[in-house]
């Protein structure tokens, strides 16, 4: 079965020949049509379009957006806050990027729709810190938009009045976490808050209730406004609806992003039709389907049991090609659809080595907060990078899992999961590698051993 | 006294226990109060909760209801309602009870939790207990016994961190035995006010720093090092003098101000190391200021007054000079004095049939734990009848008494008189008796000396700003040639003929209770380690100095603070 046919909905003008990122090029496209007419409708109407869309968050979590609305305190009195999370961070994931360099107006759009929807008044994009040129990019269009009365006070003579401020991260993925990005924002370190009681939804920004969104979320609400939510419900597959963007690094011929109807594409499809199959002469060896984070996945595994098609339970029987690349399959086979970030890796990997890497990364991020996570992170860091450049011990393996199974579900964020589940999964799944590294190592060549 | 209101109780389970307990109490607290302890380290009762230690992680769960009827759902094998049991450990700090919350804190989850911190927070940390000054009174140590696994699994190198920082003058810092609790950081921003502490670097490399530029130098800097609950902040006055399981602990109290913080004294031997606060919920919660922890200096102090001649021949001669001049006597009486030495002062005043002055010392309070009245225990001087009006810091009409010859001996009781006013002339024209424990220009000039002890080496009561009567404990003995103030009072009130009142806190107790109405039905021993509050409706028209301290709030608008 061939691959089906990409659906561009949000990255529709993403490398368009001609197409630029200034606001008459976006007006020229239909731009800020949809914020012309959302902002006559109802808020309310707004808000049960995006419940009705059925829309997944895209930062990671895939938590429902119009639930995250739903929880939202609006009877405090106090003001909402909407925070556009463009601190794009986990290794892999390359989407955000693209949207806030060459269609920013299509995020402000976004934004501006949803901050109506939630009576919002002021929002914050806050950018990665190592995206100089796309807060470059986003602080002339906010100004473009300002100028033509789509921000700011009086939006389009409504009476309805926004603005939008970009705030720069200094660099740090702990920022992407809802909680430490509120923090930073606050113009603090940017340590993760204890839930409960910070709750965004109702102790977020300043004390006040906060939505925070990822940048492809805010996009999908504007195509949502557009055609409703009905509509969108109907691209992609029940419980996950829309499409998905795929960033796709690693060993394939044609690396990149694509934009897919979510579940309607499986893994074999994605790699091999689309991505053009493993580079010549190589097979695949192991794919990480979400994110540096999301647990590995490892050619030649079956993964078995039942799931629900509709209203029945089918059983099904899948290796790696035949997952379908969705929020819920990816989760039943144990790892997880995550940011969309699929990381390809051949045989000409060593699991060790590549595992080595991404320890240095985590135990580069932690925040120091909590003690599984800080003490963990680095000691699972030290061991990886020992094996690969100093002396490897057939324990080695066994104790990198045993330091990872101490970590998840005992800190404050997600970080304490996301920093564990690739030892404890490249482990499980690549226990051979790991137990005989001691001996591989002997024929490497000395080159090979100059990683972290 | 006032009744608190009752709070509305929840009902918990913990380990099988119940127990009801107020609303917006935390799971550590609630098992606290059915002997379960939950180790933790960033959890500290009078700070903002973190929760970054993860230590107090406990099993959690709530019982079950069917989510459409709310009908509660039972366990066919226990009878009774079922538990919906967390998968994921939860921590105790955060966690607040809610009805009916169950709480497992041996189960193997909780078990294999708490090692497995444990385990990460020794990795970095140097394993050198022997060499530390914390041994003793380590939190890590204490949990390690219970937690850790008695052998090291991390072979890699561990990290390098900065040692002996001085943060501030009193506040050494040892980077390497930090476990980043942020107790400290919390403690200085929160309670002290001086947001000078906090984190540079992240992951392992967290690195506790002071701002550049700043130091740690507020008077409450030495809490920092109370409430670290590992080796790395020590005070620079304290480290490595002494282990601390040679000293002995003795409740006393704070002399510095009226506030009367609930102290501990620690000795050995005769000789005190620190002083350390002590919890007083009501009064000082588990702080102390810098400036009071030091006042145990003045036990060894070069300027200490000691005397060879025997006491009993001192107060014969001090009664002596004071018959000469039988009439024309003054009494100096003190607000450091105990309770128990005020209520003998007002006797010696009574045998002398002399009039009683006191000085105040008042100087700006730091609203915190340090109150405008820089004596401890005027209230005393009230509640005894020593005197009826608040004192000044002056004796000017005792001056004019001397100038007029009005005033021809005056017995001090550890007041310097120049200090509160005289001239060296007026004090060259009477005849002083000073009952002191230091060296000054009273001293130099009086007829008799009779040296007296300090308050470490004594016990008694003071009574707070509050009306709250507190005891304090000798802590070490009196130097050698100094003498407890009871007997020295109780003698000189012999050697003048009067009757001789008790001369110990025992034997005088019953006496004051029968004698003070505010005292009625109260004994020494039985004043709780806590204090006492006392009725102070018949005091409650003076123009009190005391402005606004941690757990006071003056009733009455404060007369003009000095």
């Amino acid at each position: 079965m061939s691959a089906p046919a990409q659906q561009r909905i949000i990255f529709k003008h993403i490398d368009e020949p001609g197409y630029t990122n200034d606001i008459e090029c976006y007006l020229r496209n239909g731009g800020y049509e949809v914020l012309k007419k959302s902002v006559g409708r109802k808020p309310e109407e707004l808000i049960d379009e995006v419940k009705k869309s059925g829309l997944r968050g895209r930062g990671g979590a895939g938590f429902p957006c119009g639930v995250k609305w739903g929880l939202v305190d609006r009877k405090s009195g106090k003001p909402i806050y909407l925070i556009v999370n463009a601190d794009e961070s986990e290794p892999g994931t390359f989407k955000d990027r693209y949207i806030m360099h060459q269609d920013p107006h299509q995020l402000i759009e976004g934004t501006i729709i949803s901050c109506f929807a939630n009576n919002v008044k002021q929002a914050y994009i806050y950018i990665r810190g190592e995206m100089p040129e796309g807060a470059r990019i986003l602080e002339k269009a906010i100004a473009e938009a300002r100028a033509k009365n789509f921000v700011g006070p009086n939006i389009l003579g409504t009476g309805y009045s926004c603005e939008i401020y970009v705030h720069r991260g200094a660099g740090a993925y702990i920022c992407g976490e809802e909680t430490g990005l509120i923090e930073s924002l606050e113009g603090k370190r940017a340590n993760p808050r204890i839930k409960p009681p910070y709750f965004p939804a109702v102790l977020g920004l300043y004390q006040c209730p906060t939505i925070v969104n990822n940048v492809e979320t805010l996009c999908h609400v504007k195509y949502i406004a557009e055609h409703g939510g009905e509509a969108y419900s109907k691209i992609g597959t029940p419980g996950n609806t829309g499409t998905r963007i795929f960033c796709v690094s690693g060993h394939v011929q044609r690396p990149g992003y694509y934009e897919f109807p979510a579940g309607t594409i499986t893994m074999g499809q994605l790699l091999n039709d689309v991505c053009g199959g493993p580079l010549p002469g190589r097979t695949f060896k192991a794919v990480i389907p979400g994110g540096s984070s999301a647990k590995v996945l490892k050619f030649g595994e079956r993964y078995k049991g039942k799931r629900k098609v509709g209203a029945d339970m089918v059983d099904y029987d899948w290796g790696v090609e035949d997952v379908p690349m969705d929020f819920d399959s990816l989760a039943m086979i144990g790892s997880m659809g995550g940011s969309g970030g699929v990381i390809v890796m051949d045989d000409t990997v060593n699991m060790v080595e590549a595992l080595a890497n991404i320890n240095a990364f985590y135990s580069h991020e932690s925040c120091g907060q909590c003690t599984p996570c800080r003490e963990g992170s680095l000691w699972m860091k030290k061991i990886s990078s020992r094996m690969v450049h100093g002396d490897a011990r057939p324990q080695d393996g066994a104790l990198l899992k045993s330091v990872a199974d101490q970590i998840p579900g005992r800190t404050i964020c997600a970080f304490g999961e996301a920093c564990s589940w690739p030892t404890q999964s490249f482990i499980i799944k690549f226990k051979d590698e790991f137990d005989a590294y001691s001996e591989v190592k002997k024929t490497l060549p000395a080159d090979r051993r100059v990683l972290v | 006294m006032i009744q608190p209101a009752k709070p509305d109780l929840v009902t918990v389970n913990i380990d099988g226990k119940e127990i009801a307990v107020p609303k917006g109490t935390n799971v550590i607290e609630a098992a606290r109060l059915v002997n379960v302890d939950v180790p933790h380290y960033c959890y500290h009762p009078k700070l903002a909760v973190v929760g970054n230690c993860r230590m107090c992680l406990i099993e959690m769960g709530m019982p079950a209801v069917d989510p459409a009827t709310k009908a509660p759902i039972m366990d066919p094998a226990t009878g009774k309602q079922k538990i919906n049991w967390i998968p994921r450990p939860q921590i105790g700090c955060g966690t607040n009870v809610s009805p009916g919350l169950h709480v497992k804190t041996t189960s193997p989850m909780v078990k294999d939790a708490r090692e497995g911190v444990m385990e990460f927070l020794l990795i970095n940390h140097p394993l050198d207990c022997p060499i530390c000054d914390q041994a003793g009174e380590c939190k890590l140590q204490e949990q390690a016994t219970g937690y850790g696994r008695g052998y090291s699994r991390f072979v890699e190198q561990k990290n390098v961190k900065p040692k002996r920082t001085q943060l501030g003058p009193r506040v050494t810092l040892d980077d390497e035995r930090c476990v980043l609790c942020s107790r400290c950081i919390r403690f200085s921003r929160d309670v002290a006010g001086q947001d000078v502490l906090g984190f540079v670097d992240r992951g392992s490399y967290s690195t506790l720093t002071c701002h550049p530029d700043k130091k740690l130098d507020h008077n409450y800097s030495l809490n920092t090092v109370d409430i670290c609950p590992v080796g790395a902040l020590t005070s620079t006055d304290f480290r490595f003098k002494m282990r601390v399981w040679f000293l002995k602990q003795t409740n006393s109290l704070c002399t510095e101000s009226s506030v009367g913080v609930n102290s501990v004294v620690w000795s050995r031997e005769g000789v005190i190391y620190r002083i350390t606060p002590r919890r007083n919920d009501e009064v000082n919660d588990t702080w102390m200021a810098d400036s009071g922890r030091v006042l145990y200096k003045q036990v060894q102090s070069a300027d200490r007054l000691t005397s060879d001649i025997a006491l009993d021949n001192l107060t014969v001669k001090a009664a002596h000079v004071l018959q000469a001049f039988a009439g024309s006597i003054a009494v100096v009486g003190s607000g450091r004095s105990s309770v128990e030495e005020q209520f003998l002062t007002k006797k010696l005043a009574a045998a002398l049939k002399a009039s009683v002055s006191l000085v105040s010392r008042t100087a700006p309070g730091d609203k915190l734990l340090i109150s405008a009245d820089r004596n401890p225990n005027v209230r005393g001087a009230l509640v005894t009848g020593l005197i009826s009006a608040l004192p000044s810091a002056q004796l000017t009409s005792l001056a004019a008494d001397i100038d007029s010859g009005k005033v021809k001996a005056i017995v001090s009781i550890g007041e310097d008189l120049t200090a509160a006013g005289l001239t060296a002339a007026q004090l060259a024209k009477v005849a002083v008796i000073y009952l002191g424990t230091h060296a000054n220009t009273t001293s130099a000039a009086a007829k008799v000396v009779i040296p007296t002890v300090t308050v470490f080496e004594k016990a008694g009561t003071f009574v707070n700003q509050q009306f709250r009567i507190q005891k304090f404990i000798q802590a070490v003995p009196a130097l050698a040639g100094a003498h407890n103030d009871l007997a020295v009072l109780a003698k000189l009130i012999a050697a003048l003929g009067a009757p001789a009142p008790a001369a110990e806190i025992g034997t005088l107790w019953p006496v004051i209770a029968a004698e003070v109405p505010a005292l009625a039905t109260m004994l020494y021993k039985n004043i709780p380690e806590t204090g006492l509050l006392l009725d102070s409706t018949p005091w409650a028209g003076l123009p009190f100095v005391e402005g606004e301290t941690l757990h006071f709030k003056p009733a009455a608008p404060a007369a003009a603070t000095v």
